[in-house]
């Protein structure tokens, strides 16, 4: 019997208190592509930090065929032939292909002859694996799909007979996605070992040989893929059965509230993001707009939240509203009525070194009502807090604490309890519960119903098409800048979403 | 949870720098063949346990009070202000044209105007870097260095060839009229029978610098303003989402950032010397970064730290006058406290943390 | 203008850029490895302390340079600490260092020569002397050629050819060598040679020491070649024009060169303002000529003219993401 190409026995590693890995034991068979899922925060990429030497586990070893080896660095684990495809790419910019490819390692002191054996070396790559990109491409100028490549390039190059992936799909169009897969169908067929990080079922079920699955640094379980279930995965995934679908009465729209037409943004490299959209939002009603990410709908929220630059027609509740540049920002936004849970509440929706109580009136900070003549009414700003804080469940309902200190869904709680406090017409919300514990998606998620009910107008986007399938009552499907279509949830299904999030309009073709 | 007591990070953390930055300076006068503690004692005799000593140092003080709020509220929006001394130089320059050119009746009119004229100008020597900054990007440390020197030639070519009075070899202005001059400690608080304060420069515009404390205090911790700046120099796209202009912050701190620079030449230009002279800044500009670092950029911990320079300032002075010691000591002294306070800090933290961590396992 | 003068002038020009174009090499070393230094300055100052100090006490000039480039390494080091070890504001570390460097020259200088902060005058051998290149004298009456020759090229003392030699060296050591190429990068995406299992801190620490050794070379020429002794903050700015030469390089090193003579020969005309007004017949102001530098820099950095964009990754310290 061939001894595993990868053997992970007791692995375990913590951050202060926080246990990343507890007691991990794993084992993949060369030449076979292995899964490992589980939700964010799970331990996945720690786990195969400390498989790249990036951090040193606390215990526990680490095989490679069948050899007990040491990984104190990357240097280690590229000598043992491991290629890591990081989620955020390790390239340099205003590099080209080749230099990008040798960086670390060049043959001897001058670069000429590295680059040289570069080239011949890449031609022979990309006709073996179909991996084919320009090597005299500037970083900067290729596309997602391709950088990515270029990463996967930089391992081979290196020898590398396993290979890690981790999210590789988060940033790609189905189409790139399916492209990834082809060419890693085409590594395992020369046998290499390749380890899959993500958190999509789809993939797990559509490739992977087996899959271990994670939760709270701990290993959950690993199994055949062929003899497992989405279901099956998605409940070792979050520790009990998922409810898949939100309890709510079926929508009663009223009158128009946002109406966007022929929008348009083009970004400060001179990108067109978003290419003429059109859509409403009514009362009473949750449009939902599904995508993979990427595909113009943070710029959509930004430009709806005042502070991204765009052409076209805003108007809410019947009223034009101004663009960049003539007098829009967040400010005159919320005035308008419109509130706006941000997708990123760590960057754009908190402030983290601000307490809770500071964070509790961010973007509405110049209302007169916290005012106390010149100074800010700080005591009542703080009592305010308190009572918000109490009835959204915050925990742990301390207003002077800094918003770091929370965990992710806590953190969530504090935003949408802000946002939602202000009544507004249209509630704006991105990935609400992107990070978020199961408990606290319950809560948001009824909190966005409950809106809906008093007949506001709520624009959700997210990711997750689960997500968007149980929430919405209409769903718009964005790809490439463009909406693709909108579909009643009851009456289509993930396939026929999946499409359209891949640009395949049915009703076109 | 915090890694450690807030209080360890404002008050044992810039003490601890402190504590490393004398005992290498006291290393460093043992080098020269100095007896540190006999240097030590100098300095405290000759700006503490004086009227006259205390004159010194609360007048070196002013400036440093100045200098470092206007680092502090630049820092507050995460800039780095390095330009203070040019601001002061224009601020200088406003002085002395406020004094020379309006008649004023009485020096309390008159430190008003100074005051306006100071900020102003120093505002305005902070604008195009601010600007710059908000506008192209171009980083505002490096602009404000540029600056500097644009500042320090435009304030030479102003004495050499247009404030000089005619016939006058000095590169300086005239005398300012009698009006503007402002009353010293001296002629505050000496009585009939005993005269306080002999000789020394401290004049009322310490009380001005108080004042300033108080409102850059209230600026940053109790006004909507102040919320905002803080709140973009923690996260700019939060900032940008939550609808404060990052053009509008950029430049409102750095205006007001430059004027507090600027005022600082009331106290030297109208207060001392009664004249607008070359180099009145002394280095005053680059002070106040040590200040506001060891002050943690707190209104009160500027102020403590004010203080404390000025004690360094005042007595590095008396042991060049007593000892072989030259007053370039304080700058050494100066230098190894922004080393240690800036850009070691992590090196005094690191320990600290591990420290606290460990007392609180300790307590578990 | 006569040809003489202006032969003269662009002398003056080389011997003024000479220790600009030093300094400014060694930023950028520092700067493309993604350290930003404005201690520049201050690694001058210290360096031409030391070896006038070191030249005129062992009179050996060679000496006073190893101990000059020696003082300087020893600032690189600590701004290696601050901002590379311990993460470090590199700003601040910089300004930091510059101020150490102003204390501690005249402090020792103090102690040790009791010259109110200066070193005696060097003579000798604790001097670098021009050195007369083969043929000047003979070719010294061909026109034009001739006293280019025996003015302009020749007669410089050995550190000039050196920076000016450094000029193709930096480049070739940037484009063409394994070192240059992940020196570059660590500027500008410290993860990818940290993911490619080079160290960041090894190559920033190079990068920071290579920047001291050239520092040092700039101090010492200021010393013991351009002027013949120490005096108290001697380097008199030139650590900042040489930052703003950077930037008006654009980070790039034949760019470095253009722009250090540029501002040499601002510096240059300042010292003969009769010059300019023989040849334009105004009378420019010398504080004009000497803000000129800053003055370009800030309109460069303005954007209006050519964008200089820094390194990506400049001025942030490196910290691996979990």
């Amino acid at each position: 019997m061939t001894a595993p190409a990868i053997e992970l026995k007791g692995i375990s590693k913590a951050f202060g208190p926080v246990q990343a890995n507890k007691d991990i034991s794993i084992s993949v068979m060369p030449g076979t592509i292995h899964g490992i899922i589980g939700e964010n925060g799970a331990g996945k990429s720690t786990l195969m930090s400390i498989l790249y030497g990036f951090y040193k586990a606390d215990k526990g070893e680490i095989f490679i065929k069948g050899q007990k080896t040491q990984i104190p660095d990357s240097q280690a684990a590229i000598a043992a032939g491991i290629g890591m495809v990081f989620q955020h790419f390790k390239l340099v910019e205003n590099f080209t292909v080749l230099e990008n490819i040798i960086l670390g390692a060049e043959d001897g002191g001058l670069l000429r002859p590295s680059l040289a054996k570069a080239r011949k070396e890449l031609a022979h790559l990309a006709k073996e694996y179909e991996l084919n990109v320009d090597p005299d491409a500037m970083i900067e100028n290729l596309s997602v799909g391709h950088q990515q490549r270029v990463e996967i390039l930089k391992a081979l190059y290196r020898q590398a007979d396993i290979l890690i992936l981790d999210e590789p799909t988060g940033v790609l169009t189905p189409a790139e996605a399916d492209q990834l897969f082809r060419i890693l169908d085409r590594l395992r067929e020369e046998g290499k070992t390749i380890i899959l990080i993500t958190h999509k079922l789809r993939e797990i079920m559509d490739i992977t040989d087996s899959v271990s699955v994670m939760r709270r640094g701990q290993m959950t379980d690993t199994v055949k893929t062929s003899e497992t279930s989405p279901e099956h995965l998605a409940e070792l995934m979050v520790g009990r059965k998922v409810l898949l679908r939100v309890d709510k009465k079926p929508a009663t729209p009223g009158d128009t509230v946002l109406e966007v037409r022929n929008l348009r943004v083009t970004d400060d490299k001179g990108v067109e993001r978003v290419k003429g959209i059109d859509l409403t939002v009514r009362r009473g009603e949750i449009l939902g707009i599904a995508g993979v990410a990427g595909n113009g709908q943070s710029e959509l929220l930004e430009v709806l939240g005042g502070y991204m630059n765009a052409t076209g027609d805003i108007t809410m509740n019947g009223a034009t509203l101004p663009l960049i540049g003539k007098g829009a920002h967040g400010k005159s936004r919320r005035a308008a009525g419109i509130a706006h849970v941000p997708e990123d509440r760590q960057r754009e929706g908190l402030i983290m070194e601000y307490a809770a109580w500071e964070n509790s009136v961010f973007g509405y900070h110049h209302d007169p009502a916290y005012q106390n003549g010149l100074l800010m009414d700080n005591a009542g700003i703080l009592a305010k807090a308190q009572e918000q804080m109490d009835r959204f469940d915050v925990r742990p309902p301390h207003p002077r604490l800094a918003a770091k200190n929370f965990s992710g869904g806590n953190q969530q709680k504090i935003v949408v309890a802000r946002e939602i406090e202000r009544n507004p017409d249209l509630l704006l919300i991105g990935q609400p519960t992107r990070g978020v514990d199961i408990g606290a998606i319950e809560f948001i998620h009824q909190q966005i119903v409950n809106l809906r009910d008093q007949g506001k107008a709520i624009l959700l986007v997210s990711v997750e098409l689960d997500e968007i399938m149980s929430l919405s009552d209409r769903i718009a499907v964005m790809f490439d800048g463009q909406i693709m279509g909108e579909r009643d949830p009851a009456q289509t299904d993930e396939k026929e979403l999946g499409l359209l999030m891949a640009g395949m309009n049915g009703e076109a073709a | 949870m915090e890694k450690m007591p807030h209080w360890a990070d404002i008050v044992l953390i810039p003490l601890i720098s402190l504590v490393l930055s004398a005992l290498l300076s006291a290393l460093v006068i043992l080098a020269i063949g100095e007896n540190p503690w006999t240097a030590f004692k100098l300095m405290v005799d000759g700006a503490l346990m004086r009227s006259s000593g205390w004159g010194y140092t609360l007048y070196y003080a002013t400036n440093f009070i100045f200098t470092g709020l206007a680092v502090s509220v630049a820092f507050h929006a995460r800039m780095f202000n390095i330009g203070g001394e040019g601001q002061a130089m224009l601020g200088g320059l406003g002085v002395a044209l406020a004094c020379l050119y309006i008649p004023w009746p009485h020096w309390s009119l008159a430190i008003l105007g100074a005051s306006a004229g100071a900020a102003i100008f120093g505002a305005f020597w902070a604008l195009i870097p601010a600007y710059l900054q908000a506008k192209r990007g171009s980083h505002v440390v490096i602009t404000t260095i540029m600056f500097n020197f644009i500042a320090a030639a435009l304030l030479n070519y102003v004495l050499v060839s247009l404030l000089r009075p005619r016939g006058s070899m000095d590169p300086a202005s005239a005398k300012f009229p009698e009006a503007t001059h402002l009353p010293t400690f001296r002629d505050m608080f000496s009585t009939a029978d005993n005269i306080l304060f002999r000789g020394a420069p401290a004049n009322v515009s310490f009380f001005i610098a108080l004042a300033a404390c108080v409102l850059v205090w209230f600026l940053i911790w109790r006004t909507k303003l102040g919320y905002e700046i803080r709140a973009f120099g923690h996260s700019e796209s939060g900032a940008k989402y939550a609808g404060i202009s990052p053009v509008r912050i950029t430049v409102i701190s750095m205006l007001i950032s430059g004027a507090l620079a600027g005022m600082m030449a009331i106290n030297t230009t109208m207060g001392e010397s009664e004249r607008l002279v070359l180099n009145f800044t002394e280095g005053a500009g680059f002070i106040g970064i040590a200040v506001a670092l060891m002050g943690r950029s707190h209104p009160f911990g500027v102020f403590l730290a004010a203080i404390l320079f000025g004690f360094l300032y005042q007595g590095g002075a008396e042991l060049a006058l007593w000892t072989d010691i030259p007053r370039e000591l304080i700058v050494v002294i100066q230098a190894l406290v922004i080393l240690f306070t800036g850009a070691l800090d992590n090196m005094v933290r690191m320990p600290l943390e591990k420290m606290f961590l460990a007392l609180r396992k300790g307590d578990a | 203008m006569d040809f003489l003068s202006l032969v003269q002038l662009l002398d003056t020009t080389v011997r003024l850029a000479t220790p600009l174009l030093l300094a400014c090499l060694a930023g950028l070393y520092s700067e493309r490895a993604g350290i930003f230094d404005i201690g520049l300055e201050g690694k001058m100052l210290a360096a031409a302390f030391f070896s006038a100090a070191f030249a005129y006490t062992t009179g050996s000039v060679w000496l006073g340079l190893l101990a000059g480039v020696g003082v300087s390494l020893l600032l690189s080091g600590i701004h290696g600490l601050a901002s590379i070890t311990f993460r470090g504001n590199q700003l601040i570390s910089g300004l930091a260092i510059t101020m150490l460097a102003s204390g501690m020259t005249v402090l020792i200088a103090q102690d040790w020569f009791k010259q109110g902060g200066r070193t005696p005058q060097l003579e000798g051998a604790a001097r670098f002397e021009p050195i007369t290149l083969p043929f000047a004298e003979a070719l010294k009456d061909v026109p034009i050629l001739g006293p280019v020759y025996q003015e302009l090229i020749s007669g410089h003392p050995i550190l000039v050819y050196i920076a000016f030699a450094l000029v193709p060296l930096t480049w070739w050591v940037l484009y063409r060598t394994r070192f240059g190429l992940r020196l570059r990068a660590v500027g500008e995406n410290p993860a990818s040679v940290d993911t490619a299992g080079v160290s960041v801190v090894g190559l920033r620490f190079a990068a920071v020491m290579i920047c001291g050794v050239l520092c040092g070379l700039a101090g010492a020429y200021l010393a013991t070649a351009l002027q013949a002794g120490f005096v108290k903050d001697m380097t008199a700015g030139r650590g900042y024009i040489a930052l703003a030469a950077l930037i008006f390089a654009k980070w790039r090193p034949w760019y470095a060169l253009w722009a250090t003579l540029l501002f040499g020969l601002f510096q240059a005309l300042e010292l003969r303002p009769d010059l300019i007004e023989t040849v334009i017949g105004i009378k420019v102001q010398g504080q004009l000529l000497g803000a000129l530098p800053y003055i370009l820099t800030v309109v460069i950095l303005a954007g209006f003219v050519g964008k200089a964009i820094p390194p990506r990754a400049g001025g942030e310290p490196y910290v691996k993401e979990r």
